[in-house]
């Protein structure tokens, strides 16, 4: 049959009229199923039961030098059934939706539960199963029905022209990710909760080689730009010129210097703080860390429970929320996946820890304050406690004002590397892009900028706190934790932020 | 869901229906993964949370006019229900083909035969593993870790006819213990049991050393400046090292995009050493050979020897775009079964031959911190020690290092061991993975850390 393939003369289809052309929604057949049925299907075959029907269409789209490079989508549909017995909760996940298919999974959670209740860490009761009704509908925006796939296709091919500014650019990419998310939550004890979420990432990236060296370069960094809402997050215009902005800096990042190694004030941009935030903020302060539930995977916290309200985690200028109801944030919800309402708290207050990151089964074990970020990446996974929107709070001082009061630093850009130690205190980050800042100003770009530090005295070492005007939301759809592993998307917001004396290298020249 | 049998039967009649209603223009691939598994989370020897997962996953390679379009989705396991909703995916990625973009790199599916294997396996009794955790709770042994165990089965299918599949049933307990030592600091040992058939001896083997390590875990600390050390490197420390060659390493599309970490490899700017070898070998088998699209890798084929680099990675899609012949690498062009060829250390001379420097036995969080020049951060973590004249001195607190492939490949490699260990994959994220690695330890001068 691929014989018969034939290259068409034109590559790019023009824009049409054609009233039948695809857009991008897809409404693919799923099995019928009726969640409520299903639940009284189940419901006696435990003291207690849970069911979390998740549906999810999560298209991938992008293009690389010129031509297409991506067009897919998964479709994922399943249920994740819970069974408490005996003050054990045990977990069933299952694609086979016919009764037979829901039986067997709730009789396999009831079984496990009660085997397994005499080697349970915690005797699970109700409370960590509140009952809630209620429903989120997140930020739909202008959604994919008004957008046709040529469209989006001829936008994404032209990206990749608009970035490749020069033979030099050896690679160009333009990615976007749309993604629409159900999940049901009903239980025997009668909570009932549906949340919609509605959702892109974005991608816009160069790499340049010449002159020896490959440089790298892309709007916030490769994961950065995601967020909830439509497709109002794609401004095609402004898009196209920035990526030519994105490849003209690649391309001047061959000729860059190398950043310095020395010991200087280091500014960080939102898409950095983003980073600095989750690794060093977000991870210490999940309550199954603190718990050791993830010492033999994601690691432990240098946090002990003491240290709610009393270590003073940063300098007084730190103001840190978890907060799920900023506009448009990534992970943004009403509920978390035990059916607890979710509120906004504040996790630092005035550089003082006064709140962990966990549910109520771990604020239950652990004896501290929590929130509501009991979650799960799909229905194949059980709950744990995962980051949402974790944002600093802006603060009062112009980006300018900043760089004016730094008499030798470097501003630092995009996420290029990152990695911490296993109880969330030594790291190391590297960025896209360095701008060096001596005597009040910026004087010239750097390339290969990177730093290292230590949790507790970088953030103690925080001398400003950028205005509105320097804040940026973002996220990741790539935070990983949990055994079975689990990949899940949040979100952060945050201003710029200067640092004194850190501790900043180059590459190896 | 069904039985292991049922699914194969389940996807050959699905790859049936779905390649008679193609036209004589399009074509298609069918990979199915399928799990049956019981994870079980512990933590302080006890039940964390239990999760049982049935799962089977399609994805669907739609290719017509010069253009492709790839679906996936979970699978019901009701025939009826599922081709419903595979049609329906068939005819929107028929709709797409029609406005798409030519893809001028599609490779046309062919036919690469029928092969089907499995490996039986037996797994273990849950009671015992539950039995286990009760008896290092009763000694207030602390253990953290995963059990995962149950059948895995991949398949591929095309309209050209290929039918391939591969299923096993296996099993792995990745575990720490945990210690305090006498400053209160946590220290711990890493272990890993897996295999296709559990074995009671086994098991208490494995654990009963693991437990035998703690008692040196016990002492102070020995806190390190950053500097540049010796250091040993253990067959686990040398997966996780090994395993950056997979992420913009070996990869040629990675090279030719700007991405390899080995570009100065390739110019051959610099050399490794010839103590190092390193070849895809897929006669481990915790891996079938045929990629995604079907196609069959050599059994074995040398990546890494003498110095320099022997072959990257081509898939066949990388292969067409730079016209370059391929190797039957999978999407994403990563060692599917590396092999690391031993070298004459034997295990009784290790701690002589290191003399003064640091015995590492895992390593954390590894990323690029320079990719030009293969330099790359991570830290030390679990049981690692200090180690002088030939003898363990004390364990350390952790450290990072910020080091060059070039550097603990190349001019630092003084001795590989003659042993070497075979790591199951323990990659859970989305399904359980397969594969596995072949390492030995490895031991190198001059590592630098930093922090």
């Amino acid at each position: 049959m691929s014989d018969s393939i034939k290259p068409e003369s034109n590559p790019l289809p023009a824009r049409r009229q054609d009233v039948n052309a695809p857009t991008l929604l897809i409404t693919p057949q799923r099995p019928r199923f009726d969640p409520e049925k299903a639940l009284n299907l189940i419901q006696k075959e435990a003291e207690w039961v849970g069911l979390r029907w998740v549906t999810e269409t999560n298209q991938r789209r992008s293009a690389r030098n010129g031509q297409p490079e991506n067009n897919g989508a998964h479709f994922s549909c399943g249920v994740m059934i819970e069974a408490l017995i005996d003050g054990h909760i045990a977990y069933a996940g299952t694609s086979d939706l016919s009764d037979q298919g829901l039986l067997r999974a709730a009789q396999n959670a009831a079984l496990k539960a009660k085997e397994m209740t005499a080697t349970k860490v915690y005797a699970a009761s109700l409370k960590e199963r509140p009952t809630s009704v209620g429903h989120y509908e997140g930020p739909k925006g202008r959604w994919l029905d008004s957008e046709t796939l040529a469209a989006l296709s001829e936008h994404l091919i032209e990206c990749t022209r608009r970035l490749k500014v020069s033979e030099a650019i050896v690679t160009a990419v333009a990615e976007v990710s749309l993604i629409e998310s159900e999940v049901w939550y009903l239980t025997s004890s009668g909570t009932n909760i549906q949340q919609r979420q509605f959702m892109t990432g974005q991608h816009f990236g160069a790499i340049a080689q010449g002159l020896g060296d490959t440089q790298q370069r892309s709007l916030n960094g490769p994961t950065a730009r995601c967020q909830q809402g439509g497709l109002e997050a794609f401004d095609w215009d402004q898009l196209e010129a920035a990526c030519e902005s994105v490849g003209e800096q690649a391309l001047a990042l061959l000729k860059a210097d190398n950043c310095p190694t020395e010991t200087l004030d280091l500014i960080l941009a939102a898409d950095q703080m983003l980073l600095q935030i989750h690794e060093s903020i977000g991870h210490p302060l999940e309550l199954d860390r603190i718990l050791g539930d993830e010492r033999n995977y994601a690691g432990w916290s240098f946090v002990r429970p003491s240290d709610f309200g009393s270590l003073q985690y940063g300098s007084p200028l730190m103001n840190v929320t978890f907060d799920p109801a900023y506009p448009g944030e990534f992970a943004s919800y009403r509920f978390d996946d035990g059916g607890a309402p979710a509120t906004r708290e504040f996790l630092i207050k005035e550089g003082l820890l006064v709140r962990g990151l966990g549910g109520l089964e771990s604020q239950q074990r652990l004896g501290v304050q929590g929130v509501s970020n009991f979650r799960s990446s799909s229905w194949n996974r059980a709950p744990i406690d995962r980051m949402a929107n974790i944002n600093l709070e802006p603060g009062p001082t112009p980006l300018n004002d900043m760089i004016q009061h730094v008499e030798r630093g470097i501003l630092m850009e995009a996420n290029r590397s990152w990695s911490i130690d296993d109880v969330r205190n030594k790291f190391q980050f590297g960025c896209e892009i360095g701008h060096l800042i001596e005597q009040g100003r910026i004087t010239k770009i750097l390339k290969n900028p990177n730093y290292r530090g230590v949790t507790v005295p970088f953030w103690r070492a925080l001398a400003a706190v950028g205005d509105v005007t320097t804040r940026g939301h973002f996220g990741t759809p790539y935070c990983g934790k949990g055994e079975p592993h689990q990949m899940i998307r949040v979100g952060h917001a945050s201003p710029a932020c200067l640092f004194r004396d850190i501790e900043v290298f180059g590459g190896d020249s | 869901m069904k039985t292991l049998e049922a699914h194969r039967e389940n996807f050959k009649a699905l790859s049936e229906r779905l390649y008679s209603s193609l036209h004589q223009s399009e074509s298609m691939t069918l990979q199915l993964a399928f799990e049956d598994q019981d994870y079980l989370r512990f933590n302080q020897s006890k039940v964390r949370q239990i999760t049982h997962v049935e799962q089977a996953r399609l994805c669907m390679r739609f290719q017509s006019n010069g253009r492709r379009v790839v679906f996936s989705l979970d699978l019901s396991g009701d025939l009826h229900v599922d081709t419903r909703s595979l049609i329906s995916l068939v005819a929107r990625a028929k709709e797409e083909v029609r406005v798409l973009p030519e893809d001028p790199f599609l490779c046309p599916f062919e036919n690469h035969g029928e092969h089907h294997e499995h490996h039986a396996g037996s797994l273990p009794p849950l009671a015992e593993l539950l039995e286990a955790m009760g008896s290092y709770e009763a000694k207030r042994l602390d253990l953290a870790g995963l059990y995962a165990g149950g059948t895995l089965l991949r398949a591929t299918s095309n309209s050209a006819g290929l039918h391939q599949s591969f299923s096993s049933d296996s099993f792995f307990l990745d575990y720490s213990l945990f210690t305090l030592n006498a400053a209160g600091d946590h220290k711990a040992v890493k272990g890993l049991y897996s295999g296709r058939a559990w074995s009671t001896p086994v098991f208490r083997e494995k654990m009963a050393a693991s437990e035998s390590e703690l008692p040196v875990l016990r002492a102070a600390n020995k806190r390190l400046e950053p500097s540049r050390y010796r250091v040993f490197f253990s067959p686990k420390a040398v997966d996780a090292l090994i395993g950056m060659f997979s992420w913009g390493g070996v990869s040629y599309s990675a090279y030719r995009q700007g991405e390899s970490a080995l570009q100065k490899l390739m110019a051959g700017e610099v050399r490794l050493s010839p103590q190092f070898r390193l070849e895809e070998d897929f006669g481990l088998s915790l891996i079938p050979r045929f990629n995604s699209l079907g196609e069959i890798a050599p059994a074995s084929l040398p990546i890494i020897a003498h110095g320099d680099v022997k072959n990257l990675l081509i898939s066949s899609r990388t292969a067409r775009e730079y016209g370059v012949t391929g190797n039957q690498a999978d999407t994403g062009e990563a060692l599917r079964s590396p092999v690391m060829a031993p070298g004459d250390l034997s295990s009784s001379d290790i701690l002589e031959r290191l003399g003064t420097g640091l015995y590492v036995s895992n390593l954390h969080y590894l990323n690029w911190s320079d990719r030009l020049n293969a330099r790359f951060t991570g830290m030390t973590r679990y049981a690692c020690f200090w180690v002088e004249d030939g003898q363990i001195a004390a364990p350390i607190q952790d450290l990072r290092f910020d080091e060059s492939l070039f550097t603990l490949f190349g001019s630092g490699l003084e001795a590989v061991t003659e042993g070497s260990e075979i790591i199951m994959a323990t990659d859970t994220y989305h399904q359980r993975a397969l594969g596995g690695t072949k390492v030995p330890g490895m031991l190198v001068d001059g590592v630098r850390f930093t922090l």
